[in-house]
């Protein structure tokens, strides 16, 4: 059986341009172009890479209860997010594990973009419609915006040919601007660990913003693939695979997402779902932790092999891991007992039924380079 | 005998003259796999035809290179261990992956010739 794919408005560009397509989340995706991952995800740390992301979810939160309402849903201070930023969240369960993870910026005029998971975007809907239809409006942009990312360190030197006012943002501001003549909605944000622009653009519009900015010398079209080595690099958690909902955001070592306000001791303590379960857990330590991993051997390891210590007892498994690029190197993230999170200590992978040593790390594994002023 | 020979796994096979023969993956298997970053090369050793003798890491993912015959493991290319990108630039030269004798030299002659595995990967493409 087979059913059809949805496609973003850049499909037809992705084709022309070569790309090889996978399915992604229900989308039919460009995995990578004729340059391959490992000079993609090259560009990108050198110039600057293009990336749709049109499969990702926009939402538009309006009325003067917006942010309040928000707040019940997410560990993080929405209330006092200044207009024209960002702010990275999530959504949490009852048992305080991570239904997925969003960004969320501040537009003023009582009006909240979030960026949800493609994969998570029709359950976030129905979430939010259930528990705070009733205090904002909720409109769904799925199909109406596309989403765009630019990202590298000549980033800023490409998009400021078009639109010079997006060079004096820092990481993480949003502002509404025009782009080659288009409305757009600008964050100085990603997903690579480099500095550089999202950019959420009319669907109708995307492919003419998105050839423009390819026309500029130090852009490339860049695959999920690259996307995907260049935040396992920056050290960024991947729903679905580095957490779920039976995953807390202090056993995704995500802890500095939940904002001091509303943590325990905070002056809007709680408030969001699991909160209990996540405090006592914060007080009381997690049992088993995200971790930074690095095999010492030139095998990569992936995601779900087993990890075990010297006695060969297993004590954690991979949630993500391949080959670093500009690491030139394997790497990977786990989930490990509380017990072997102190950095160094050393573990194994079982791949192909062979233990490859690996030592755990600090993550990023790649010096972010996000611009703050 | 130096012409190739090919496997519906996308290896390729060519006889040498000292009785051993070389194995390889097809420049199309390795597009297909993308950036090749690591690849486990085989013991020398025997191994049953289809057993994984080797694996190739690319970025993406792991995929294994089966024993195309029965056969013993004679030699493993050296320089794969650090320069594994060879398999992608040159999958039919410097990007070999291991020498063996086969039990039966004479099943070799029976594989897919150039022309077969032509009409293979296209009918791939198509289908």
């Amino acid at each position: 059986m087979t059913t059809e794919l949805l496609k973003t408005p850049l499909n037809a560009l992705h084709r022309e341009l070569g790309a090889k397509m996978v399915e992604f989340a229900g989308y039919d995706m460009p995995v990578q172009y004729p340059a391959g991952v490992m000079k993609e995800h090259l560009h990108t740390r050198d110039q600057a890479g293009l990336f749709d992301v049109s499969h990702m979810g926009q939402i538009l939160l309006s009325g003067a209860n917006a942010a309040k309402a928000l707040e019940t849903l997410v560990p993080v201070d929405i209330i006092d997010l200044p207009v024209g930023m960002q702010r990275y969240a999530m959504f949490t369960n009852e048992n305080g594990g991570i239904l997925d993870d969003l960004m969320v910026a501040n537009l003023g005029n009582n009006q909240l973009m979030l960026v949800v998971n493609a994969a998570c975007k029709n359950e976030d809907l129905a979430h939010l419609k259930q528990h705070i239809g009733g205090q904002c409006e909720i409109k769904p942009l799925f199909d109406e915006r596309a989403l765009l990312a630019l990202q590298g360190p000549h980033a800023v030197t490409a998009l400021a040919r078009l639109a010079p006012e997006v060079a004096k943002m820092t990481f993480m501001q949003y502002t509404s601007t025009k782009i080659d003549g288009i409305d757009c909605f600008v964050s100085r944000s990603g997903y690579t660990g480099e500095d550089g622009y999202e950019i959420s653009v009319p669907a109708d519009q995307a492919q003419s913003l998105a050839r423009r900015l390819l026309a500029e010398p130090e852009v490339a079209p860049i695959g999920l693939g690259a996307r995907d080595s260049l935040r396992l690099e920056a050290g960024l958690c991947l729903y679905g695979h580095d957490m779920d909902a039976d995953t807390t955001p202090i056993e995704a070592n995500l802890l500095w997402a939940i904002s001091k306000v509303r943590r325990a001791d905070g002056a809007r303590a709680g408030g969001f779902p699991g909160a209990d379960k996540i405090f006592a857990q914060h007080q009381s330590g997690a049992a088993r932790k995200r971790v930074g991993l690095l095999p010492q051997e030139r095998t990569p390891v992936r995601e779900g092999a087993e990890i075990v210590d010297a006695d060969g007892t297993t004590i954690g498994i991979v949630c993500s891991g391949g080959f670093g690029p500009t690491l030139s190197a394997p790497l990977a993230m786990g989930y490990v007992n509380a017990s072997f999170t102190a950095l160094e200590t050393p573990v194994w992978a079982i791949v192909r039924g062979k233990k490859v040593p690996m030592q755990v790390t600090k993550t990023p594994f790649v010096p972010p380079r996000y611009f703050r002023g | 005998m130096s012409e190739l020979r090919f496997t519906e796994d996308h290896e390729w096979l060519r006889a040498e003259a000292d009785g051993s023969v070389t194995v390889g993956i097809t420049a199309f298997a390795q597009d297909a796999l993308g950036d090749v970053v690591f690849v486990q090369l085989p013991e020398l050793q025997s191994y049953d035809k289809g057993a994984e003798a080797a694996t190739v890491e690319s970025v993406k993912a792991a995929s294994g290179v089966y024993m195309p015959l029965d056969g013993k493991v004679v030699e493993t290319n050296p320089a794969l261990d650090a320069n594994p990108e060879l398999v992608n630039e040159e999958p039919l030269g410097q990007g070999w992956f291991f020498r063996f004798i086969p039990s039966n030299p004479d099943a070799v002659g029976q594989l897919l010739t150039q022309d077969a595995y032509d009409r293979l990967i296209k009918a791939n493409a198509e289908a």
